[in-house]
């Protein structure tokens, strides 16, 4: 479904991505982990066309993702931001709502404002916040509404920035598991990155280890422990020692 | 210092102003092309005319009305020294139409919105809200651009004749209360002496000045770094040019509309 080949991308001087080449299959669930800096985000504003790869390619459906109908192409995807970005204007329907509100996918604004009543309930939201600002929400809620905003439009790819991020363990287990269940039943291709293991486990049918700007380990999530790999063991077990230069 | 190396210097800051000119130069044909090409939100173009036009209006009325009696006040004085105090009216007129009306409410603008534009679209942009609208489809240049800076085109102009009015107001308050004007007279020779091209002029210089005042804001707000130092920069940035350049623009405007 996505693929990645000899992607480079670099910032100045700072070589981010150094030729990484990644394949997730159609409606699989893969979870790229990485230390901070490793280009974890970069390679998934790359696949969206939101930064611009030096050299490499990048196909979706076997097709150049920077080539054809934009709008088209960004309509397949849905997006949770790591701080949410529910934009501070609008309120939340309205943000939930965005995509069926403008663009090739409008509807008339009760329907579209059903739908993200609909969806801000698959999320554990009640109809009540429906109208409040995104400034009025906890940042749990705020998750739950960016969550509710990517899955709005059904789309077949849902990436995943640090779903987690800022959130206590017992929400953050509470998102992982809505993240696991949404993809499920919507079937669709879904891409996470994260530092958080208890989301890898919860989410990922398949594991990418960036390093270096390169995919350092890929396998089913169900091998990751026995790996062999010193770099993905030193991350998943967090050590200082190992391999990853850790700066203390 | 080599001299040599001054000169390097120099060189690098000429090609750095020409290349930021080139940006905006890029960035404004870019947002005036937006004007033109579906799809258009009508609902950002409305908001952005409340915010810059009518929400605009007690700032630009309270800074019009000190104004022109500040203006008033001054030319009284100054035509006392040589008998020349019965051209209150006439210079309270033409000062506030032609000069102080556009560049005071101008320069209130670039304070007030285009600080505001820059500081929001550069929050937007480090919280990942720009990221957001390209992934759902939507242009920013069209969201979020190009309806401020139409909104500014056409209501600044509009400020600026109210500020114009409530100038010339202020300066006839202050003549016919303290300085003994007769109320009449006064307002007859403020009509008297304006001329159609004064007013014109007056609106074309609000026009070009509106739209420098949100461009550089919603130019700066896009440019932003990162964090809050970013958003503290593209702010503080946004106001500079858009003073700088509307100052400059005011002397371009008055030399081709007033040459002689």
């Amino acid at each position: 479904m996505i693929r990645m080949e000899d992607v480079h991308k670099a910032f100045g001087s700072n070589r981010v991505l150094q030729g990484m080449s990644l394949h997730i299959p159609r409606g699989s669930s893969m979870v790229i982990i990485g230390g901070s800096g490793t280009g974890k985000s970069v390679a998934l504003k790359c696949i969206l066309g939101l930064i611009k790869p030096d050299t490499g390619k990048i196909f979706v459906d076997g097709k150049d993702a920077t080539k054809g109908d934009r709008d088209a192409f960004l309509a397949r995807f849905g997006m949770l931001f790591q701080g949410g970005a529910l934009f501070d204007s609008l309120p939340v329907w309205q943000n939930v709502a965005f995509r069926l509100l403008r663009g090739s996918l409008a509807r008339p604004q009760d329907e579209a404002r059903a739908i993200a009543i609909e969806k801000l309930r698959r999320v554990g939201l009640k109809a009540d916040v429906a109208d409040r600002l995104p400034a009025e929400l906890s940042g749990g809620m705020q998750k739950r509404v960016g969550l509710a905003r990517a899955i709005a439009a059904e789309p077949e790819i849902i990436f995943f920035d640090e779903p987690t991020t800022g959130l206590d363990p017992i929400m953050a287990g509470v998102i992982n598991d809505l993240i696991r269940e949404i993809v499920t039943e919507m079937g669709a291709t879904a891409m996470t990155i994260t530092h958080d293991m208890s989301s890898v486990r919860a989410i990922a049918d398949n594991v990418a280890m960036l390093h270096d700007g390169v995919i350092q380990w890929t396998g089913p999530v169900a091998d990751m422990d026995h790996s062999g790999d010193p770099y993905l063991d030193q991350f998943i077990h967090g050590r200082a020692e190992g391999p990853i230069e850790a700066v203390r | 210092m080599n001299p040599l190396d001054a000169l390097a210097a120099l060189g690098r800051s000429i090609l750095l102003m020409l290349a930021k000119t080139g940006q905006i130069a890029m960035f404004a044909a870019g947002a005036v092309s937006h004007f033109f090409r579906p799809p258009f939100y009508p609902r950002e173009f409305a908001n952005a005319l409340l915010n810059i036009g009518w929400m605009s209006l007690p700032v630009v009325g309270l800074t019009a009305v000190f104004t022109g009696g500040a203006l008033a006040l001054q030319i009284y004085a100054g035509g006392s020294r040589f008998n020349a105090e019965a051209v209150v009216p006439q210079i309270v007129a033409i000062g506030m139409v032609r000069e102080l009306g556009p560049v005071l409410v101008g320069l209130m603008i670039a304070a007030r919105v285009t600080s505001s534009i820059a500081a929001e679209i550069a929050t937007m942009k480090v919280t990942e809200q720009i990221d957001a609208l390209v992934t759902l489809s939507t242009h920013p240049m069209k969201y979020l651009v190009a309806p401020r800076v139409l909104a500014a085109l056409i209501t600044v102009p509009l400020l600026v004749g109210v500020g114009d009015i409530i100038g010339i107001a202020g300066g006839y308050v202050v003549a016919v209360q303290n300085l003994g004007f007769n109320a009449a007279t006064y307002l007859q020779h403020t009509v008297d002496f304006l001329e159609a091209k004064d007013v014109i002029s007056s609106l074309i210089k609000g026009a070009a000045f509106g739209t420098i005042a949100a461009m550089m804001g919603c130019y700066y707000g896009m440019d932003s770094g990162r964090g809050a130092q970013g958003v503290g920069r593209a702010t503080k940035s946004s106001v500079e040019a858009a003073a700088i350049l509307i100052l400059a623009a005011n002397f371009v405007l008055t030399g081709v509309l007033f040459s002689v």
